[in-house]
């Protein structure tokens, strides 16, 4: 059985150039693309499952000495292709700004404190179901210099590598009803039908008491399975 | 059927995370993608990434995705789990001019689905700051004579494929050397932007 991966698709993403979102103007291709084939080095991807991850990877709040401030959420839910089928044994690599919306990363120098406690990376390996679990804490909102007073709502970096090169994805995961999304050019740079597939939901079921928020989002990968030519 | 997740841009602050060389998170990925044993010639493909005004983009992950030198792949539903053999995939942050390198091997030829062959090729998936969804290119080399008859490389007009092509430069005395620049977009002078792909 091999996956199949229509284009029409993929024509969810955002265009290449969107120039509200300042940088792309001068980041985007001016000559119109090619239709690749799908052969195999398309229909083939990167094979990477648990013996890359190692124990604690997934909980971004036990990788110091202390706990970090802020908000403890678990972040959950599943990698599925277009059929809903789920993907299994993929990689998820994340990365995201501390509580006060401030990223280790050593050039962001927005003004917002550094949490020695909280570093903002973490993968996870989709188990046999596509399932994943994150635990982590509520990313703050930060300043950049978009435009005038631009501020981005608060959002967790995900990259994902499904079944081929054509399911490769790095997107971002935002917070349910954040006032900022309007103002954002990066989240209205999809279409407004498909936003909503960007934002996760509050979860009472993954809640858990005493303890920190649940917030499901299930990832859609590119492909499908192949239907058997019916004679 | 499902709609699928949109793409957003990978922003400026991946690399703790993707690239982690300079911070303490464990590599998964690197340019290096020789491991002990592994068939086929060493070379290393080094180049630029350069935005619309000709300008370096440190800011950039390059990541390459290749067959191994008989043509074929350490794809995940042949994946045992063990983290040996050729793995066929990199990734890398450029540096502060937008300077990328990859170790590796030229790949074998690889099939269409109607079975004719192609030439040696690598696919790359460009992300950066600034760009809301990757851009797929692909990279061949100057010295194969396949080119000619490559599928892919025939539905590029005439005048762009050499956009699409590494060229030989005076080796380094260990491997074979390639230049590969990645433009994303042309400016009003200069060189033509490289030839992306709709995948």
């Amino acid at each position: 059985m091999t996956m199949h991966f229509p284009r029409d698709s993929a024509k969810v993403h955002p265009p290449s150039l969107f120039p509200y979102y300042t940088s792309t103007v001068k980041r985007a291709p001016k000559r119109p693309l090619i239709i690749l084939p799908q052969t195999e080095t398309e229909l083939t991807g990167p094979a990477y499952g648990h013996e890359v991850v190692q124990p604690g990877d997934s909980d971004l709040t036990t990788q110091h000495e202390g706990t970090p401030i802020g908000q403890r959420i678990i972040v959950s839910g599943r990698v599925l292709d277009e059929d809903g089928r789920p993907v299994p044994n993929t990689l998820i690599e994340i990365w995201q700004a501390n509580a006060a919306g401030r990223y280790v990363h050593i050039n962001d120098q927005h003004d917002a404190p550094l949490d020695p406690n909280f570093s903002g990376a973490g993968r996870v390996v989709t188990d046999n179901e596509g399932r994943y679990k994150f635990i982590t804490i509520r990313p703050g909102a930060y300043s950049w210099q978009n435009h005038e007073n631009a501020w981005r709502p608060a959002h967790i970096h995900f990259s994902l590598f499904g079944p081929s090169f054509l399911s490769r994805l790095v997107t971002q995961m935002y917070f349910p009803d954040d006032p900022l999304f309007d103002y954002d050019p990066m989240f209205t740079s999809v279409d407004p039908k498909a936003r909503q597939r960007m934002v996760s939901r509050f979860s009472l079921f993954t809640t858990i008491p005493e303890w920190g928020l649940g917030f499901e989002w299930d990832i859609v990968l590119r492909g499908t399975n192949a239907t058997p030519m019916e004679q | 059927m499902l709609g699928i997740t949109p793409s957003q841009t990978v922003g400026p602050f991946y690399a703790y995370c993707l690239t982690p060389t300079k911070y303490k998170l464990h590599e998964i990925f690197t340019n290096d993608l020789i491991v002990p044993g592994l068939e086929g010639e060493t070379i290393r493909i080094e180049g630029r990434v350069l935005d619309g005004d000709n300008v370096g983009v440190p800011d950039a992950m390059v990541e390459i995705w290749q067959a191994d030198a008989k043509g074929g792949f350490a794809h995940a539903r042949e994946h045992q789990g063990a983290n040996t053999g050729f793995k066929g995939f990199g990734r890398v942050e450029p540096d502060n001019e937008g300077k990328y390198h990859f170790i590796t091997i030229k790949p074998g030829r690889v099939k269409t689905p109607d079975g004719k062959l192609q030439a040696p090729h690598i696919d790359v998936a460009l992300f950066a700051r600034g760009m809301l969804k990757h851009l797929v290119t692909r990279i061949y080399f100057a010295d194969e004579e396949s080119n000619k008859d490559d599928p892919v490389l025939m539905q590029v007009p005439a005048d762009r494929r050499d956009t699409l092509i590494a060229k030989p430069q005076s080796g380094n005395g260990r491997e074979k050397v390639y230049r590969f620049d990645i433009r994303i977009q042309e400016g009003a002078e200069g060189p033509p932007e490289t030839q992306f792909f709709e995948a």
